[in-house]
């Protein structure tokens, strides 16, 4: 199972083994990781679920669906180059490893 | 110390123990729950929980480390039989009391039934365990009346027909989702829903769902509102509150889809059943209580998923005089936006996500669009919205 490693914004780290399918999102949730709300619950309608991808995972994430590109301009945090809505993050085997940062707040 | 008890573990409630807690409170946080699962989301329950695409592992929202962790007393299966409004405690069925300093009631809806007639057989849907009853009753059945054509009838429906049901729909009135859409939506789901081979009935009786193997009713929801009446508390279609989110009694407050409250976009009293209802409620709720008093004022938001279909409403529209589509309606890709006297009240969306994100913001703002902008592919709408926000 690939492992995922949330980095809260005062620098608190956890990593978790996690399915393959399930999004970056329900499992921080899954794990009482805080940091990410998911308010709509992944509904990909509400930007509280907002994370940093660290760049050296960039390039291995699909493309930015449509839907997740007009909800990143709606972050509480100022959007980034590699932000990303983790409930759109559906992990995959190639994933394994990923880092994400939290912001301070999501809203 | 200071106490907060919550009465109701929705989504309501659960947020409002997470903002006190995000808000620094630091007195005590109790969430009574009549059901017997911690809190979780009930959109999927309709649509990728019952479609089988979601397990209920993935519904809680929260994990039971997190009431932990937040000092969150988290009391299960035990309801709220009364509140002594004089000694400032509540009654639990369970036998225990519950002394507060603030009580947020947060106690929802429960969904309306139709007359009993021998239909006992008739499945509703607004629990995990209704939803858990559904589904397997779902794999049994071959052919599905839905009566009922608002929004969780028609998710059921979509949902239904996608796992290769027979489905009709029947409903009581001349056009689906009336009370929520506008006559052009409802033409345009009627349309989405016959295309997939869902039969609609409108204008007919339940006598319609005769035959079917699964009778389904999503026919609304009544508030929750006898604990709240019993004790003395004002309700009208709702429990009556302030723009403080304040009952008739100023340690009593009330939020999510029991709350009867002011709405800026509704022009006056309204109650919403929606998540972004829930949330900002309890986040307001909880900013008052933490010292913050706040009046609730955030942009209504609402979705729905039926067939290849995202569905998106930002703002009230009810009331509208005037309305303009942008887009094209044959693509599955347009808005319609809603008017008074000029004014923007609402935005609806199907498949077009930057529309209403971009909707969300100019109604919050109350940035001023016409209708010619509106209508306009020229006119960005984003950059309007940034610009005066
Ligand atoms: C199938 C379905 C699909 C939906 N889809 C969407 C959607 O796509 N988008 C959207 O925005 N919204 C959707 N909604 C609406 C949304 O889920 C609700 O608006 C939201 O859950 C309301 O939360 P609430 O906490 O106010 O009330 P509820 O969720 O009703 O929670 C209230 C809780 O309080 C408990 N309770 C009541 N009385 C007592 C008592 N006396 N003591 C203790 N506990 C008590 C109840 O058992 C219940 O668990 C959907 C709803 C359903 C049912
Ligand atoms: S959980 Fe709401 S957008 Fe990701």
């Amino acid at each position: 199972m690939p492992k995922v490693t949330y980095i809260s914004h005062t620098g608190e780290s956890t990593t978790i083994e996690v399915a393959v399918g399930t999004t970056a999102m329900e499992n921080a949730v899954r794990n009482g990781i805080d940091g990410i709300l998911a308010e709509c619950g992944g509904a990909c309608m509400c930007a509280t679920c907002h994370v940093f991808v660290d760049p050296a995972f960039l390039d291995r994430l699909p493309p930015i669906g449509e839907e997740q590109e007009e909800m990143l301009g709606s972050t509480f945090e100022a959007r980034q180059p590699n932000s990303r809505l983790s409930c759109q993050i559906e992990m995959r085997p190639e994933y394994d490893g990923l880092i994400v940062r939290m912001p301070a707040r999501q809203t | 110390m200071d106490r907060v008890v919550i009465v109701g573990g929705g989504q309501a409630g659960l947020e409002a123990a997470a903002a006190l807690r995000a808000q620094g409170y630091e007195g005590t946080v109790t969430l009574v729950c009549e059901e017997p699962h911690a809190p979780y989301q009930r959109p999927p329950l309709s649509k990728q929980f019952l479609l089988g695409k979601q397990d209920a592992g993935s519904l809680p929202l929260r994990a039971v480390m997190f009431y932990e962790k937040h000092r969150i007393n988290l009391i299960l299966g035990d309801r709220a039989t009364e509140i002594n409004r004089g000694g400032k405690r509540i009654h639990l069925a369970g036998g225990g009391s519950l002394a507060y300093d603030h009580l947020i009631l947060a106690v929802g809806a429960r969904n309306r039934t139709l007359p009993v007639d021998g239909r006992e057989q008739v499945v509703y849907l607004r629990t995990l365990d209704e939803a858990e009853t559904l589904k397997q009753r779902l794999t049994e059945a071959s052919s599905v009346a839905v009566i009922g054509g608002g929004f969780i009838g028609l998710e059921v429906a979509a949902t239904a027909r996608k796992l290769g049901k027979m489905v009709t729909v029947i409903e009581a009135g001349p056009r689906l989702m009336a009370r929520a859409v506008s006559p052009l939506l409802s033409e345009f789901f009627l349309n989405l829903h016959l295309a997939h081979g869902v039969a609609v009935r409108l204008n007919a009786s339940v006598d319609a769902a005769a035959g079917a193997d699964l009778v389904v009713a999503g026919i609304g929801v009544i508030p929750n509102m006898e604990l709240a009446r019993e004790a003395g508390l004002a309700v009208a279609n709702g429990i009556v509150v302030d723009e403080y989110l304040r009952t008739s009694d100023p340690d009593v407050f009330a939020i999510g889809d029991c709350a009867a409250h002011p709405n800026r976009f509704a022009g006056g009293r309204t109650r919403l059943e929606s998540v972004q209802n829930a949330v900002d409620q309890a986040k307001c709720v909880a900013r008052t209580i933490a010292g913050e008093p706040t009046s609730y004022g955030d942009v209504p938001w609402f979705w729905t998923d039926q067939f290849d279909v995202r569905f998106q409403m930002a703002g009230l529209g009810a009331g509208h005089d005037l309305h303009v589509a942008r887009g094209s309606i044959e693509d599955h890709k347009f808005s319609v936006f809603y008017f008074k006297e000029g004014r923007l009240l609402a935005v609806d969306s199907v498949n077009r996500f930057g529309d209403h994100v971009a909707a969300r913001k100019l109604l919050t703002a109350g940035t001023p669009l016409t209708p010619e902008q509106a209508v306009d592919e020229s006119v960005d709408l984003k950059q309007l919205a940034t610009a005066h926000s």
